[in-house]
């Protein structure tokens, strides 16, 4: 029997395990976390610090559900070590755990930049549950909070503090906030409806230096690249996660910015593979591999990876960078490349700017394929779109249509409706 | 043909009171469809969830809200659990997934699993709707 170790228990790791068990059944399975919780949606943390959920209602699968797929689970231990040669892992507690195909989903870690006196003062990150947890013990109305980063986390750990009476401002480095999943235009309306809501923004700016009280580890205030100081009672640092990477340096297994990961999933050295945030995985839009560190990718590379764990041989179609906002009382979904590169002729850009009265579409073509696409406004039948581009379909002949209101399947050719229709 | 009458009793089954009048014209928020004609006259059709059987909606779902039965094969999303952030409908090549914007939800067709036939092919004067069971 093939015992199968899965390192990493968010959705990367569930999905593998997943697609081990509609395969294999019996061979034991072991799926090792570094955090003591079963695993949990961790786009929810931000309802969590709101008071909008509880830590029960944040589980990603049922209680049962690794007792019903004969799953062994340990919780609270973190990898060390990886020996390629026995085919073992090693936790924190020296525990050595044996594999025949191992999953490396251990994910990203949030990045915290070299500022002056950050490290002596009470900072927060916001990526884990204990993060959460750990903010939200600190909070409470009235405060003024700093948060490094304009960011989809960065905003949404911004909202939950909004709706606790926290006075936000947010500091950003690019020239605009969402500068990774929106463009100019898309991220003025998150802008907007931002800074209705109450919250400062700053952007092409940073923070030099962080100032303490008299004594202690509470943070005074923040000083900018302009000299100013921003007085703050929480510092929450959300510039974006790298890969964790960590234990595999002097290992035979290839990394660059992450592990790279081929179409099967499968890392440089046998029977190892990676998914997930700590992966540089196939994207279909770049052409190329990728960190993509976003919740659905790592679940179908995970899903991915699992299939051909359990032997089934499984093409990884790819992800991209995708992202549904939902925050601020917006909805704006991105996909793909979102602006075109300067001076580069051959991309042709379809827009509809109707920002005024809420409505915001913009589909960004490359040798009449769709690359990319910002959808804001009537965001119910945008998977359409994304379809397409996620199947590199031409789309010369109708790409206009995809713009009107009443875009939906009948927007497509005939022989592609129908064909999907019947599939 | 066009009537929409899939979209109508779809709307009445989802509603409270499943009474055509009352889900129509009372009730609060009001129920959705999850049945959506297309029109491009002369034709007419019908779009609901596929049921996929590689269903991006679950792959992609945030909070685990999303799943696909192993039995019935029916997906289907529960509300308690679904935070309403649409990555689903983001992924769905139909646009078949609705913004329930009252609940904050997703509302999607559960093929009225607690009917022996769902309200929509029951109710469909043309016999333009049917129910197939492709389960392998």
């Amino acid at each position: 029997m093939t015992r199968y170790l899965i390192i990493g228990n968010s959705s990367g790791g569930v999905g593998a395990a997943e697609a081990i068990r509609e395969i294999d059944r019996r061979g034991p399975l072991t799926i090792v976390s570094e955090e003591p919780y079963p695993a949990y949606s961790r786009p929810l943390i931000a309802r969590y610090l709101a008071g909008e959920t509880s830590i029960e209602r944040m589980a990603y699968r049922r209680p049962e559900f690794y007792h019903q797929n004969d799953i062994g689970l340990v919780l609270g231990q973190r990898l060390v070590r990886l020996d390629l040669e026995s085919r073992h892992t090693e936790l924190d507690d020296g525990r050595l755990l044996p594999y025949d195909r191992l999953l490396l989903a251990v994910g990203g870690a949030p990045i915290v930049p070299p500022v002056e006196g950050l490290h002596e003062h009470e900072f927060f990150t916001f990526a884990t549950l204990d993060d959460a947890r750990r903010l939200a013990a600190r909070v409470h109305s009235g405060q003024r909070a700093v948060v490094v980063g304009g960011g989809l986390i960065g905003l949404s750990v911004t909202e939950a503090l909004v709706k606790l009476g926290v006075h936000v401002t947010i500091v950003e480095l690019a020239p605009q906030i969402l500068g990774r999943a929106l463009d100019a235009a898309a991220a003025s309306m998150v802008l907007r409806a931002v800074e209705e809501a109450g919250v400062r923004v700053l952007t092409s700016r940073t923070v030099v230096r962080v100032l303490g009280g008299a004594s202690g580890a509470d943070v005074r205030a923040v000083e900018l690249d302009d000299g100013t100081a921003l007085p703050c009672d929480l510092l929450i640092i959300a510039i974006g996660v790298r890969p964790r990477t960590e234990a595999m340096a002097g290992t035979a297994i290839a990394v660059q910015r992450g592990i790279i990961v081929d179409r099967h999933m499968a890392t440089s050295c046998p029977d190892v593979y990676a998914c997930g945030d700590v992966a540089e995985a196939y994207d279909f839009v770049a052409g190329g591999n990728r960190v993509t560190p976003i919740w659905p990718n790592a679940y179908l590379g995970g899903r991915i990876a699992g299939r051909n764990m359990a032997g089934v041989d499984t093409v990884y179609s790819g992800g991209t960078a995708m992202n549904s906002l939902h925050a601020f009382g917006l909805s704006i979904m991105s996909a793909g490349t979102v602006d075109p590169p300067p001076g580069e002729p051959a991309y042709e850009t379809l827009l509809r700017d109707e920002r005024a009265k809420g409505t915001y579409r913009k589909i960004i073509l490359l040798g009449g394929r769709v690359v990319g696409m910002i959808f804001a406004g009537e965001v119910d039948r945008a998977g359409i779109v994304f379809g397409l581009m996620r199947n590199g379909t031409p789309v010369d002949a109708f790409a206009e249509r995809l713009l009107a209101d009443d875009l939906g399947l009948l927007s497509l050719p005939a022989e592609l409706w129908q064909q999907m229709v019947r599939a | 043909m066009g009537c929409h009458l899939c979209e109508v009793h779809c709307l009445t089954e989802h509603s409270q009171s499943r009474h055509v009048v009352r889900a129509h014209k009372r009730e609060r928020p009001r129920a959705l469809a999850r049945v959506r004609v297309e029109e491009a006259l002369p034709l007419t059709l019908a779009i609901q969830c596929h049921q996929c059987d590689e269903p991006m909606c679950v792959f992609a779902c945030l909070t685990g809200a999303m799943q696909k039965d192993p039995e019935t094969g029916i997906v289907t999303s529960d509300s308690e659990r679904c935070m309403g952030c649409w990555t689903c409908i983001m992924v769905c090549p139909f646009g078949a997934l609705r913004r329930d914007t009252a609940r904050g939800v997703v509302a999607k067709c559960d093929l009225c699993a607690h009917l022996v036939t769902p309200a929509c092919v029951a109710h469909c004067p043309n016999e333009a709707l049917t129910l197939v069971d492709v389960t392998p």
